[in-house]
């Protein structure tokens, strides 16, 4: 076995393969940016090596200086992860031919497998289903139609030299084909000044399904099932789960045979996967093998107990593999939610920034189900613009799918992150979801039921009564050690207070408390306005930003922020501020206006005499509260000018480089 | 005697009426609640004591002698927050628009002289339209009565203004005296002269939110100390800061328990200052990871952001933060930031709140508006409250402490009783590139010379050290521990004993 492997990679995935490595008895190399010195996954590798600037191409792409940082460590592998040089058969061929070994298949795979056109010729002809298509161009109209009759309507047009969309043209019969035809070739045409278009057969309702395959050096090659990745935004995976809520046995023993037999056919050795689309009627279509270790490959191990690292590590050492196919068995069920630096309600746009709170759900076993949670940061680290904006892989697995969806939904709940913008509110809102919650899914799933952009849910009667009583549980505490002042003068109250009123956004909720006494832990009873009445129970305490406890019947994990005179909560995707009165104060709450949006701030100005170093809004556009506006420099510090609220950026007054005096007007908002 | 019960009974509704229901009515019209609602809401339920409630005024002229409503328009009293006494008069915009006669200045010099005697902060809500003037002078002296008993009770009880409606004439002056003036947005105003005043004076035409909203008080003229949406959130608001203050000068902090252990490290400290010494970083992240449950009553937070101030908990007991921000103006002192930290931290130091002080200055800022604005004066004032303050003082230099600011922010020769340092920290006299221009002033032109020189005064002079063999700096910490450091420091200092010399007053620069 090697004694040192060196990681070429960060974040995340360099941690993962560490924690995998260190189990082996491998020591392991880390190699960093400028921009990750102080990262995690230089902290938890035994050694590590600063190989260049923060922009990529300066060090996580250079292959010569990670073969420098092989040779200065002596580092007898390297595992690429994912992205970067992953897929680079230039990077395999440099490292064998130093004598290191290239954890990941042989430069040949990465090469076929990495050309689009190729590798469905290649997967066609090793008996793969491929979306059935013209094979070149289409001469004429009637060509079209003859092409579409053949392999079945509905089909699309697609300019060759397309892209974005353009050129683009679905059709259902003969009349359409023949007008998407011309339209099409018209588009490309005007749009790329290159007239050749191609049909292929439209996929129905596609849904996006991927098969593990696992192959070593001695021609065995196995399957570890699928993983379903339907749920995407701008084309990229957020949330993955394994199996497939869709696959029945047959298809899955199909996919997983053509997998294989791929595989083989391009002599594949190490862990690979092979992506698949699959239509309603479960008709499923290759779309391409990505020759590496994807970024969801847990859910796999979840469900399989297979340590795809690890075999990786020994395939690339030239081991047997010591799994067959006979011994693959999917066990329960497995979720994944990538948890990214973005804003789900700015059409998740990446945030950066400082993570000045990062608490992560605990690992290990909650119940009968399983929490794993991949990350490469910690709290106090900055997400930087160089790289991806992933902050972690949430996972959970159990039993069965509803189970582990329940699993994902509390985990979330509990997974504080403050500092950035990040899409746990889309998260939560999607594992309470009815549609997911059902399996039907599709790639189009966001668009679909968020055509106009991703909205939190709002809360229902019941729901807002759960988060009113977190709200309400908080204040007794709260109250309870404002009641116990040294220096008080009216006896202590005794008991607790019975009757609030809770307003959860602009609902007023009354609400009876029986029993219980003052302080902390709380085990009482709530009543509501219609009798109904619930055992609350939590140990909260104030400072903790996570409540949890029993609701009724439901085990709750909410999040706490204080905002003024009262508590910001966020629970299962729903978010509201929650103001715990007693019913004198709501009726006061009643008689207060309601704020609009002072109009006071409708420019920006310079608060220091200054310099304007860059502008980050162009007029006319959205700016959400918090966002940067500009950048002043003043004292040779750079301030970052934010705006206060949302606004729209009527009109520029500054230039970058201009010298500003206090006041000066930079931008005006609409 | 059953008819004498019913009389008091009849009197006392026609008194909660104050002027009428008419009134009541158009005072939550325009989002304002009513004098005695507004006490409701400050103070715990039910624990309001009403005096002077069949007070009227005295007044006969311009036909006053007709007019005449039970408590002529304030309503006065004490009650409790959270069990702790405090005194209140909340003017009743519903009787005469709040204005004040002989007889109303007479019920707040009442509770005025009850809260000094017996030693509890007062707050007063304000709601009205200046003197009564029917009543002509009794009015004026009325007005200085208050003033007189402001001045007094100054430095010995907390005395809270909180402006909510109409503020003007001789009504501003005793909030101006009190520790803190809170506004309510949009419905609050401050000024010595009304905008039909300045127009006939000097031709400038003005709206009351221009002249003495409570963005201008709060962001331009720093009169006030905070603002907030409506007349709830800023009585609610103010029981969260009278929970934080003592009773007097001469009583104990208020303590509460304590959930969150000082012992647990906070590593993301350690990351909190950015590697490039230009760029800034939060100095709210550090003292809301220091105090208690990351709870933090800023104090003007909208003015002067070149410098943050507030109130917070340390193990439960109340401390002062002081902070220089580096996102603002890189944290450098100005007149503005001076006074405003002054001020605080002569608050604290009057009621005995411990400070905490994180340093991060690179100097004070340099102009002529800063010189012809009499920055050394307003500079003086920081140095002289810190230098006067007897309270337990700990301080913190995180990064830059650089020349006279390094001084001022409760250096070890002010008397600062615990100074630590991060490894972090830079104290010189000033940055490398001024320091080796001057050193190294022949060098000038020589590129590579200056930058060695640069090199050496970096490694030499930016750091903790050089202050730390002197003893300057009693002890460089681990970021990550400061939440420990400071709290363990601070029970060592529970029981400081240190006096200036007897003086009648000081001479602040003011």
């Amino acid at each position: 076995m090697f004694s040192k492997i060196l990681i070429a990679n960060r974040g995340e995935i360099a941690c993962r393969v560490i924690k995998t490595a260190r189990r082996m008895g491998i020591a392991t190399v880390a190699v960093f940016s400028d921009a990750d010195a102080k990262s995690l996954h230089v902290a938890v590798a035994d050694e590590a090596v600063h190989i260049g600037g923060s922009a990529s191409a300066d060090s996580y792409l250079s292959i010569e200086r990670i073969l420098d940082a092989c040779k200065r460590t002596g580092a007898e592998a390297v595992h690429p992860g994912y992205g970067f040089l992953s897929e680079r058969a230039a990077f395999c061929e440099a490292l064998e031919a130093e004598g290191i070994a290239f954890i990941g298949p042989a430069p040949k795979a990465i090469h076929v497998m990495g050309d689009k056109i190729e590798s469905k010729r290649f997967a066609s002809t090793a008996g793969v289903n491929v979306v059935p298509g013209s094979e070149g161009t289409v001469e004429d109209a009637d060509h079209a139609h003859a092409i579409a009759a053949g392999i079945g309507y509905p089909v699309m047009i697609k300019a060759s030299a397309g892209g974005g969309g353009k050129g683009m043209r679905v059709a259902y019969d003969e009349t359409e084909v023949r007008d998407g035809f011309e339209r099409a070739r018209s588009e490309a045409r005007s749009s790329f000044g290159d007239e050749r278009v191609f049909i292929e057969k439209f996929v129905l309702e596609p849904r996006h399904i991927e098969i593990q395959v696992l192959a070593d050096t001695h021609g065995n090659v196995i399957h570890l099932g699928e993983r379903e990745c339907s749920i995407q935004r701008r084309n990229q995976k957020v949330v993955e789960e394994a199996p497939s809520p869709f696959l029945d046995a047959k298809t899955r023993a199909e996919m997983g045979a053509q997998a294989v037999a791929l595989a083989k056919a391009v002599d594949y050795r190490s862990a690979g996967t092979v992506e698949f689309i699959v239509d309603r009627d479960r008709d499923f279509y290759f779309l391409e093998m990505n020759t590496r270790l994807q970024v969801e490959h847990p859910v796999t191990e979840l469900v399989t107990g297979v340590d795809l690292v690890e075999q990786m590590i020994r395939v690339a050492n030239g081991e047997e593999l010591s799994i067959a196919q006979g011994d693959i068995r999917a066990n329960g069920w497995a979720v994944e939610s990538r948890v990214y630096a973005e804003d789900p309600f700015r059409g998740f746009l990446p945030s950066i920034g400082r993570l000045t709170r990062y608490r992560p759900p605990e690992e290990g076993p909650r119940g009968d189900a399983f929490v794993r949670n991949d990350t490469g940061v910690f709290e106090g680290a900055e997400i930087s613009r160089f790289y991806d904006p992933m902050i972690a892989k949430l996972c959970t697995w159990a039993g069965t799918r509803e189970a582990a969806i329940d699993a994902m939904g509390e985990a979330l709940d509990s997974f504080v992150i403050d500092g950035i913008n990040h899409n746990i509110p889309f998260l939560a809102a999607l594992m309470r979801h009815p549609r997911w919650r059902e399996g039907r899914l599709t790639t189009a799933f966001i668009p679909e039921e968020y055509p106009e952009g991703f909205v939190a849910p709002e809360a229902d009667e019941d729901e807002a009564t759960v988060i009113a009583i977190v709200a309400l549980t908080a204040e007794l505490v709260r109250k309870d050690r404002l009641d116990r002042f040294n220096d008080r003068v009216a006896p202590h109250p005794g008991q607790l207070r019975r009757d609030w009123v809770v307003r959860v956004g602009d609902r007023y909720l009354p609400l009876a408390v029986e029993g219980g006494t003052p302080g902390s832990p709380l085990d009482l009873t709530i009543g509501r306005e219609d009798g109904e009445r619930m055992h609350v129970a939590t140990q909260w305490r104030p400072g903790e930003a996570v409540w949890r406890g029993r609701i009724g019947e439901r085990a709750v994990a909410a999040q706490l922020r204080p905002v003024p005179n009262g508590l910001r909560i966020d629970w299962q995707g729903l978010s509201a501020n929650v103001r715990v009165y007693t019913p004198r104060l709501a009726e006061l709450d009643r008689l207060m206006p309601e704020k609009a949006a002072s109009d006071t701030s409708r420019m920006l100005l310079c608060p220091m005499p200054g310099l304007l170093v860059s502008l980050a809004v162009e007029e006319g556009q959205e700016i959400k509260a918090g966002e940067t506006l500009a950048v002043v420099e003043a004292m040779k510090m750079e301030n970052v000018l934010k705006a206060e609220r949302d606004v729209t950026i009527e009109k520029v007054l500054a230039a970058p480089g201009d010298s500003l005096a206090v006041d000066a007007v930079i931008m005006e908002f609409a | 005697m059953r008819d004498v019960l019913e009389e008091l009974d009849e009197r006392r509704s026609e008194a909660r009426l104050g002027g009428g229901e008419t009134r009541i009515a158009a005072q939550h019209e325009r989002g304002k609640l009513t004098a005695r609602e507004r006490i409701e809401a400050l103070l715990d339920e039910g624990s309001f004591e009403e005096f002077d409630m069949f007070v009227t005024h005295r007044g006969t002229d311009f036909g006053m002698a007709d007019k005449r409503y039970y408590g002529d328009g304030v309503v006065t009293g004490w009650g409790t927050v959270n069990g702790r006494t405090v005194f209140v008069f909340a003017k009743d915009f519903t009787v005469f628009g709040g204005s004040l006669s002989e007889a109303h200045a007479e019920k707040i010099q009442k509770v005025q002289d009850m809260a000094l005697r017996n030693r509890a902060p007062i707050i007063g809500l304000y709601d009205a339209g200046g003197a009564r003037i029917q009543e002509g002078v009794a009015a004026l002296g009325g007005y200085a009565e208050v003033f007189q008993r402001n001045v007094l009770a100054s430095g010995v009880i907390p005395q809270i203004s909180v402006i909510m409606g109409p503020c003007a004439g001789g009504d501003v002056y005793s909030p101006a005296m009190t520790d803190f003036i809170f506004m309510v947005r949009d419905t609050s105003y401050m000024f010595v002269t009304g905008p039909d005043v300045v127009k006939t004076v000097t031709n400038e035409t003005v709206t009351s939110e221009e002249l003495g909203g409570a963005r201008v008080h709060t962001t331009k003229s720093s009169i006030a100390d905070g603002a907030y949406d409506n007349d709830l959130e800023a009585l609610l608001q103010m029981r969260r800061l009278i929970d934080l203050l003592p009773q007097s000068n001469t009583g104990a902090l208020p303590e509460i328990e304590c959930f969150q252990s000082v012992k647990q490290d906070d590593p993301s400290l350690d990351t909190l200052v950015p590697k490039n010494a230009n760029t800034p970083y939060d100095a709210r992240e550090l003292i809301e990871k220091t105090a208690d449950e990351g709870d933090f009553f800023e104090i003007q937070a909208a003015f002067a952001q070149n410098i943050v101030v507030g109130l917070g908990r340390m193990e439960g007991r109340t401390v002062g933060f002081v902070a220089n921000q580096p996102m603002v103006l890189a944290g450098v002192l100005d007149s503005d930031a001076s006074r405003k930290a002054a001020r605080f931290v002569r608050f604290c130091d009057c009621f005995s709140i411990p400070i905490v002080t994180f340093v991060d200055v690179p100097g004070f800022l340099p102009g002529t508006a800063q010189e012809q604005g009499g920055l050394i004066k307003h500079g003086a004032k920081l140095l002289f409250a810190y230098g006067e303050a007897t309270v337990p003082k700990v301080t913190v230099i995180t990064r830059k402490a650089f020349g006279g600011a390094y001084d001022v922010m409760a250096s070890k020769h002010l008397r600062g009783d615990i100074n630590y340092a991060w490894p972090t920290a830079q104290i010189a006299v000033m940055g490398a590139k001024g320091a080796v221009e001057i050193i190294f002033r022949k060098d000038v032109g020589d590129a590579d010379r200056i930058a060695e020189h640069t090199k050496m005064y970096e490694d030499r002079f930016l750091s903790p050290f050089v202050a730390a063999e002197r003893g300057y700096i009693d002890e460089v910490i681990m970021p990550r521990s400061t939440r420990r450091r400071v709290a363990r420091g601070l029970r060592m200092l529970r029981g400081k004993e240190l006096e200036n010399p007897w003086k009648k007053h000081d001479n602040i620069p003011l």
